[in-house]
């Protein structure tokens, strides 16, 4: 499997590397989901997981915040290195890398509070609960939802639409700044407008925060990653390049058929 | 053919379904309208606000009305911390195994003791051995102990149904799980463990073994403090059918009694009913 080999070793060109990861092996109980992963996520970059269902993607980028802990059964070998800080050691506390690692998710899951106490909430639980109020608005208009939410602060944030929650839930992880901002799909429940509006704001994000973005559809990893790392069923990281490498030229025959449409 | 017989069938269960609902309607109805004709001519302000006068012939039955408000509200004192925490634990905290498992089969198990061992049970311990004497104090524990298992029963089932977004969500930002539990969690949770809580009041007020050996005496005086004993409504009613001497003159006022309680009762089950209703209306996630 040379042309495997040679996917891994290809150094992301020329970026710093903010998490790294070693041989990573995850199991569910008895069963494996990822595969002895390598992979170097490089600083205020899009990386995009990508691969068919049941690839282990979303299960690696719960590896990184440790959010898979609170699975019963779940289990992680290997090495995560955050700024050469392995944090799967039990000396890292899970709530201290959450707030340098923040997350979005697939459906978009608001608190059933107010719009800006949704916001507040990371900074309250972090006791930073000083200039509340510019703190939340300064994560608001991060998140590109200021404008359309700013008359209406302490209206529930059950009352926005799909694509605004999910901006607002962005807004939450921003308020607590995070360097690394992963997203698990999370336009999967939206339409395409309000998709269009989060990939606008991926955009604009990557200039101060490192993003590792998971997703199943391929053109929207084309449109808003710089690199891609492919997983196929297995759990195993078969490719990993920049983006436009491995849309245009993929090395492995399967990453070609999977991109293509011929499978998954 | 096949489809005739088939509707037939189904007729024939339907008919039977609906003599079943219409068996329990007559049950409740016969009971319901029985009290109501004989005792609901003694309601009256002055028979909720009087004493007692003439031997239980006369009056009202004002101290027994205190009496069991005081036992409701001591006995939600203690079980509604005491069952929402080991709810909490249980759901939240405790890993889903052979221990929890074990754990709820004790609750669901007190919830089948019969509540006269209870009664027994609060007299050994409280009464006698904290000394707590008869009283409100060791009425209220005792009661507390019987509808525990209600109380974390119907806390476990709020609990479970807070979505795991919520949790999730909190968990990512940086939140500990004691502050997930507390800010997230519990808030949505808290109104159906309040449901739970007064259905649990509901079965409290009702009881009358547990109450016989810990809490009630026949008295007309009202409480000073938690450690004095009470009058209570359905202790009121034992004593009048069973130990009066004039039981035949006491009757109207033993319907009537009973007729509050079902009152008091019925009204605690209503405001449950409510509360639920608008949980599920404000619910939109």
């Amino acid at each position: 499997m040379m042309s495997d080999t040679a996917a891994m070793e290809t150094p992301p060109p020329m970026v710093e590397t903010i998490i790294k990861v070693e041989d990573l092996n995850f199991y569910y109980g008895s069963f494996q989901a990822l595969r002895h992963i390598p992979l170097e996520i490089p600083k205020t970059r899009v990386t995009a997981i990508i691969g068919p269902s049941g690839c282990g993607k979303s299960t690696f980028l719960k590896v990184l915040n440790r959010m898979f802990e609170i699975i019963p059964g779940a289990r992680a070998e290997g090495k995560v290195l955050f700024w050469g800080r392995n944090i799967l050691s039990r000396e890292v506390d899970p709530v201290d890398l959450r707030r340098q690692i923040g997350m979005v998710f697939q459906k978009p899951n608001p608190f059933p509070k107010s719009i800006f106490e949704n916001v507040a909430y990371g900074l309250r639980v972090n006791g930073k609960t000083s200039n509340l109020k510019e703190r939340v608005e300064w994560a608001l208009r991060r998140a590109a939802l200021w404008d359309e939410v700013k008359d209406n602060l302490h209206r529930s944030a059950f009352e926005l639409s799909g694509g605004q929650q999910q901006r607002l839930c962005i807004a939450r992880a921003l308020a607590v700044e995070p360097q690394v901002l992963l997203m698990d799909e999370p336009c999967s429940a939206l339409d395409p407008l309000a998709t269009a509006k989060i990939e606008d704001l991926i955009d604009q994000l990557k200039r101060e925060y490192t993003v590792v973005i998971v997703t199943h559809n391929m053109q929207q990893a084309a449109r808003v990653s710089d690199f891609a790392a492919v997983f196929l069923t297995g759990g195993e990281l078969v490719e990993y390049d920049e983006t436009k490498k491995i849309f245009e030229n993929p090395k492995d025959k399967r990453v070609e058929d999977y991109i293509t449409g011929k499978f998954g | 053919m096949r489809l005739r017989r088939g509707r037939a069938t189904q007729a024939i269960a339907f008919t039977l379904l609906s003599l079943a609902m219409a068996g329990v309607l007559v049950a409740l109805g016969t009971i319901l309208s029985f009290i109501l004709v004989r005792g609901v001519g003694v309601i009256s302000w002055e028979f909720l606000t009087s004493f007692p006068r003439q031997a239980m012939t006369e009056g009202g039955i004002f101290p027994a009305l205190v009496g069991t408000l005081c036992l409701a509200v001591g006995t939600l004192f203690f079980s509604l911390p005491l069952g929402a925490f080991a709810a909490i634990y249980l759901v939240e905290y405790a890993r889903q195994g052979l221990l929890v498992r074990i754990i709820r089969m004790a609750v669901n198990n007190l919830a089948g003791v019969p509540s006269v061992v209870f009664g027994l049970f609060g007299l050994a311990f409280f009464v006698r051995a904290l000394g707590f004497g008869i009283s409100i104090l060791s009425g209220s524990l005792t009661l507390a102990f019987l509808v525990l298992p209600v109380i974390i029963r119907a806390s476990e089932e709020a609990l479970r149904a807070v979505p795991q977004e919520f949790r999730e969500g909190s968990l990512a930002l940086g939140a500990t799980k004691w502050q997930t539990i507390r800010k997230v969690v519990l808030p949505v949770g808290l109104p159906g463990i309040l449901t739970g809580a007064i259905l649990a009041l509901g079965r409290a007020a009702g009881e009358t073994a547990p109450i016989i050996f810990t809490a009630a005496v026949f008295s007309a005086r009202l409480p000073d403090s938690v450690l004095s004993p009470v009058m209570a409504l359905p202790y009121h009613l034992f004593v009048m059918a069973t130990e009066s001497i004039f039981y035949e003159e006491t009757r109207p006022i033993q319907y009537g009694t009973a007729i509050v309680l079902l009152g008091l009762v019925l009204t605690i089950d209503l405001v449950a009913i409510i509360i639920r209703y608008r949980i599920r209306r404000r619910r939109r996630w």
